[in-house]
C-alpha cells in the first residue's frame, strides 16, 4: 500500500491528503466540490482504490474452499481483512467479526437470528428516538412480529437522550434489548452508550450498538464500550460500497440461530438435516464481498496511518466553525447538541425554503449536502420538521468548504427567502 | 446564477411565492390530499363542478419545496374549465411542460404529486380512471 501523505500527528495536513482523493481532481464550473455529505457516504482514497485493483489483478479466486494457490491467496486476502476490521474495533476474536453487505444487513441479522428466538410478549425492546431506520425498523417489526413491545428512549430539546426515562421503560415488562447508534446520523449526538451497556445488562437485556456513522470518525472499541453487538459499514469509512461488518459477542453469537442459509455457512446437508459451520462462517452465506473485505481492510490501514484521533480533532474544528457561523445568522436553525458533544455532522433549517430547494441550489455553488430526513423520520416528527438540510465532514473537509456553504446560503436566501 | 434562473424560472419562483388558487373550495365537491413522505411534501385539492364534469373552480394549500408548490399552482390553472375526464388521463408531460425545468428523478415526484391528488380527488367522485402510478399502493406517495 501506498504511504498515506501525512502521517499521524496532532494536526491533519489536510490539503496533502486531499492528494489522495481523485474526486477532488473533478471540477464542478471550475471547482472541486465542497463535499459536505460524508455521513452518507465518504470518498475513495487511491490507497482504497489500488488495493481492490491489485487484489482483482493479482489475488483473485473465489475464497475458503479452492485448492489452488490463487484461491489461497484470495483467501488470505479476506481473512486478513477479518483480522484488520478485529484490530480496528479491539474485537477479543476475529471469529467474532461477521462481515454483511452494510451496517443495515448487520442490525437484521441480529433482530431476526436473536430477536426471532429470543423475544415474546411481556418482553420490551427499547430504541432511541434518534435511531437510524435501519436499527429503529428491524427491532420495530420483529418486536411485532414476536408480541415484544417497542419503545424509545426520547430525547431532550437539545438532541441528547434522556436517560432518566429508562427507569420507567424498565417498570413495563422485561427489557430484553437495547439498541442505540453511537453517533447520531443526523444531529451528529454521541449517545452514552457505556452507560445504556451497563443499565441494559443490569435489566438482563442485549445492549446492540449501531456504529456505522461512528467508527469513522472516532476510535470504536467494542470491549470498553461494553456492548454485545456493534454494526459498522465500509462506505462511510472511506471504504468500498457493499461490504459492513457486525462483531458480535462469541457465546452469543454461538447460541443463535443462522440468519442467511446456503454456501460457506454450511458444514455439511443430508436429505434431512443440514448442520452449520463454525463463527464467523455460520453467519455468511453465499460469496462474500471479498474483494470489498480486502478494499475495508485497506480503508482501515489509511485511517489507522493518519490516526483516528487527530481525524476526530479536526473535525471538532470544523464543527465549530461550522456552527458559530450558523449560528450568527438569524434565519437559520441549527437542531442539536453543543459542538463539544457531538460529531462532524450540522443539521440545519433555513427559515422558510425547503431543505429540497436549499440543496438544489447550493449543488449550483459546487456545494454537496443532503437534504431529506436522513432516514430517521422518529426524529423528524419530534424536531418538529418534515426534512432539514446535513452538512457533514470527513479528514478531507476544509475550512473554504464551509466559506462556500455559508456564502451558498446567502444566495438560497436571496433567491428563495 | 445561469443555472438558477433555468431551473427555477422565474415563473417557478413566482407560482412559489404567490400560488394561484390557494385556498380549499368551501364548499366543494371534491377533495384529495397526499404527501411525499420522501420529502414531506403535502398537497390537498379540492375541486367544484359546473355543468355536468367541467371543473368549474379548484383550490388548493399545501406545503413543500418550491417545486410541488409552484406545479401545483400551474396545475389549477391548467385545469380550470376542462373535463373531469379530460383531467383524469393528462399526460403529464402537459403539466411538466409548463414547469419547463429539466427535473431529476427525485424532484420529479415532488412536481407531479398535486397532479395525481386531483386524479383522485376526481376518481372519488365523477369515477374517472386513476392510473396506476397514482394509486395508494404504489408506495411512493401516500394518498389519503
Amino acid at each position: 500500500m501506498d504511504r498515506v501523505s501525512a502521517t499521524t500527528s496532532h494536526v491533519l495536513d489536510t490539503h496533502r491528503l486531499r492528494a489522495d482523493f481523485p474526486v477532488f481532481e473533478e471540477l464542478f464550473d471550475g471547482k472541486p466540490v465542497a463535499y459536505l455529505d460524508s455521513a452518507s457516504s465518504s470518498q475513495k482514497p487511491r490507497q482504497v482504490l489500488d488495493r481492490m485493483r491489485a487484489f482483482y489483478e493479482h489475488e483473485y479466486a473465489n475464497v475458503h474452499r479452492g485448492v489452488y494457490r490463487l484461491a489461497e491467496r484470495a483467501t488470505e486476502g479476506f481473512e486478513g481483512a477479518r483480522r484488520t476490521t478485529a484490530a480496528f474495533l479491539n474485537a477479543p476474536s476475529e471469529k467474532e467479526v461477521v462481515f454483511t453487505r452494510s451496517a443495515t444487513e448487520a442490525l437484521n441479522l441480529v433482530a431476526y437470528a436473536w430477536g426471532l428466538d429470543n423475544l415474546g410478549p411481556g418482553d420490551v425492546v427499547v430504541i432511541t428516538e434518534l435511531e437510524h431506520h435501519a436499527s429503529f425498523v428491524p427491532w420495530q417489526y420483529i418486536a411485532h412480529r414476536t408480541g415484544a413491545s417497542f419503545r424509545h428512549i426520547p430525547i431532550d430539546d437539545r438532541g441528547e437522550l434522556q436517560l432518566d426515562a429508562l427507569d420507567g421503560l424498565a417498570r413495563e415488562g422485561d427489557v430484553k434489548v437495547v439498541a442505540s447508534n453511537l453517533v447520531s446520523n443526523t444531529l451528529g449526538t454521541i449517545n452514552p452508550v457505556e452507560r445504556l451497556a451497563e443499565w441494559a445488562h443490569g435489566q438482563g437485556a442485549i445492549m446492540v450498538v449501531d456504529a456505522a456513522q461512528a467508527a469513522p470518525h472516532r476510535s470504536v472499541d467494542v470491549q470498553a464500550l461494553g456492548a454485545d453487538f456493534v454494526a459498522i459499514t465500509g462506505h462511510k469509512l472511506c471504504g468500498p460500497t457493499g461490504i459492513g461488518a457486525l462483531w458480535g459477542r462469541k457465546e452469543i453469537l454461538e447460541a443463535m440461530s443462522p440468519f442467511n442459509l446456503g454456501g460457506e455457512m454450511i458444514r455439511s446437508v443430508g436429505l434431512q438435516k443440514t448442520t452449520f459451520n463454525e463463527l464467523p462462517h455460520k453467519f455468511e452465506a453465499g460469496t462474500p464481498a471479498f474483494a470489498e473485505a480486502v478494499g475495508l481492510a485497506a480503508a482501515m490501514d489509511y485511517l489507522g496511518e493518519i490516526g483516528l484521533e487527530a481525524i476526530e480533532r479536526h473535525e471538532h474544528a470544523l464543527v465549530e466553525q461550522a456552527m458559530g457561523a450558523l449560528e450568527e445568522i438569524p434565519w437559520i436553525r441549527v437542531f442539536g447538541p453543543p459542538a463539544d458533544r457531538r460529531a462532524g455532522i450540522v443539521s440545519f433549517e433555513v427559515e422558510g425554503i425547503h431543505p429540497h430547494d436549499v440543496a438544489q441550489i447550493l449543488d449550483w455553488e459546487g456545494v454537496a449536502v443532503r437534504a431529506g430526513h436522513h432516514c430517521t423520520q422518529p426524529l423528524m416528527t419530534r424536531l418538529g420538521v418534515a426534512a432539514t438540510t446535513r452538512a457533514s465532514f470527513y479528514l478531507y473537509s476544509v475550512p473554504e468548504d464551509l466559506e462556500r456553504l455559508v456564502a451558498g446560503l446567502y444566495k438560497v436566501k436571496a433567491s428563495l427567502g | 446564477m445561469s443555472e438558477f434562473e433555468q431551473m427555477y424560472r422565474e415563473v417557478i419562483l413566482d407560482h412559489y411565492k404567490s400560488p394561484r388558487n390557494h385556498g380549499l373550495l368551501e364548499p366543494h365537491d371534491a377533495i384529495a390530499e397526499g404527501e411525499n413522505p420522501l420529502c414531506g411534501d403535502e398537497v390537498t385539492v379540492s375541486v367544484r363542478f359546473g355543468e355536468g364534469d367541467v371543473i368549474e373552480d379548484v383550490g388548493f394549500e399545501g406545503r413543500g419545496c418550491a417545486i410541488s408548490q409552484a406545479a401545483t399552482s400551474m396545475l389549477t390553472d391548467l385545469v380550470k374549465g376542462r373535463t373531469a375526464q379530460e383531467i383524469s388521463v393528462l399526460p403529464k408531460e402537459e403539466l411538466l411542460d409548463e414547469v419547463g425545468i429539466p427535473l431529476s428523478p427525485v424532484r420529479l415526484k415532488c412536481a407531479l404529486l398535486g397532479l395525481g391528488v386531483l386524479k383522485v380527488a376526481l376518481h372519488r367522485t365523477k369515477g374517472t380512471p386513476l392510473p396506476e402510478e397514482w394509486s395508494a399502493s404504489s408506495g411512493e406517495i401516500t394518498l389519503s
